[in-house]
C-alpha cells in the first residue's frame, strides 16, 4: 500500500454543489464527484497540495492533517 | 504535473459564440436551451454532473478569465451566499422568470400581446435590440428568444461579476441549473453516499 501523505483535502459535503473546479484543477487527478452531490479526495492519491481548496468556490474544502 | 488537455476544455468559446450570434440573429438564441436539456439529461439519466464538472461553456468561460486571465479579486464569498435559502430562492426565482418566458410567448402566439423586440437585462433595463429579427417566424418563436437571451445574457453578468469579486467559479455556488441537478442527483444517489 502506497504511503500517504501527511495532510490531505477534506470536504464539506453539506456545502459542496458539486460544480467540479477541485477535479479540474488537482494536480494528481485525486478528487472525484460522488454520483453528482460532493466531491471526494482519494485518499491515496492526495498530497494535501491544496489547490483545490483554493479554487473551490463554495469554500467547502480544507487542508488538514491526517489523524 | 500538467494535465492532459481535452477537446471539451475548449467548450468556453461557445459561450463567446452564442452570445454573439444572438447580437446578430436573435433566433440563435433558442441554441440556450441546449444548456437547460444536456444537465437535467445527464442528471436524469445518469444521475450525475458532469455537465457541470465538464463540459459547462459558462463554468470554463469563468475559469479562463479569472484564473487564467486573471480577472478574479477571489475574495470569500459571504455565508449567505452559499447557503441553502439563497441558493433554492434563486433557483425558484430563475425558474419563474424562465416560465414567465414562456407565459409571455404563448400571449404573443395568441395575438393576445404584440412582440417585444428588446432584451431585458437584470429583468429591468431594456435594451434596443430591433436589428436581430429579421427571418420571417411566427412571433411567439421570437418573444421566447428574446426572452430567453434577456435570461442568459442576465445570468452571464451576475457569474462575470461575481467572478470578478469572488472566486472564479463563484456562479456555481448558486447557479440554478447546478442546484436543480445537485438536488435530482442527491435524490437518485444510492443511500450510502
Amino acid at each position: 500500500m502506497a504511503k500517504l501523505s501527511p495532510r490531505h483535502a477534506v470536504v464539506d459535503r453539506d456545502m459542496c454543489v458539486a460544480c467540479g473546479t477541485c477535479v479540474d484543477v488537482c494536480p494528481m487527478g485525486a478528487m472525484k464527484i460522488i454520483q453528482g452531490v460532493y466531491a471526494s479526495p482519494v485518499e491515496d492519491k492526495c498530497v494535501g497540495c491544496g489547490m483545490c481548496a483554493k479554487e473551490c468556490p463554495a469554500s467547502a474544502i480544507k487542508v488538514e492533517v491526517r489523524s | 504535473m500538467k494535465q492532459q488537455r481535452h477537446w471539451y476544455h475548449y467548450l468556453w468559446i461557445w459561450s463567446i459564440i452564442y452570445f454573439s450570434l444572438g447580437f446578430v440573429n436573435i433566433l440563435f438564441a433558442w441554441l440556450g436551451l441546449i444548456s437547460f436539456c444536456l444537465p437535467l439529461i445527464f442528471a436524469i439519466g445518469g444521475g450525475n454532473k458532469l455537465f457541470c464538472n465538464r463540459y459547462c461553456d459558462r463554468g470554463q468561460f469563468l475559469r479562463v478569465m479569472g484564473s487564467q486571465v486573471g480577472l478574479s479579486m477571489r475574495r470569500e464569498m459571504p455565508d449567505w451566499m452559499k447557503g441553502k435559502a439563497f441558493r433554492y430562492g434563486f433557483m425558484a426565482f430563475f425558474f419563474a422568470m424562465f416560465f414567465n418566458i414562456i407565459y409571455t410567448s404563448y400571449l404573443v402566439g395568441s395575438e393576445i400581446q404584440n412582440l417585444q423586440d428588446v432584451v431585458t437585462l437584470l429583468w429591468t433595463f431594456q435594451l434596443p435590440w430591433n436589428w436581430t429579427y429579421t427571418a420571417g417566424v411566427s412571433p411567439w418563436v421570437a418573444q421566447f428568444a428574446f426572452g430567453l437571451y434577456s435570461l442568459m445574457l442576465t445570468s452571464e453578468v451576475i457569474a462575470i461579476v461575481a467572478m470578478l469579486i469572488y472566486k472564479p467559479r463563484s456562479w456555481c455556488v448558486f447557479c440554478p441549473m447546478g442546484t436543480l441537478t445537485q438536488t435530482i442527483c442527491r435524490a437518485k444517489a444510492s443511500p450510502e453516499s
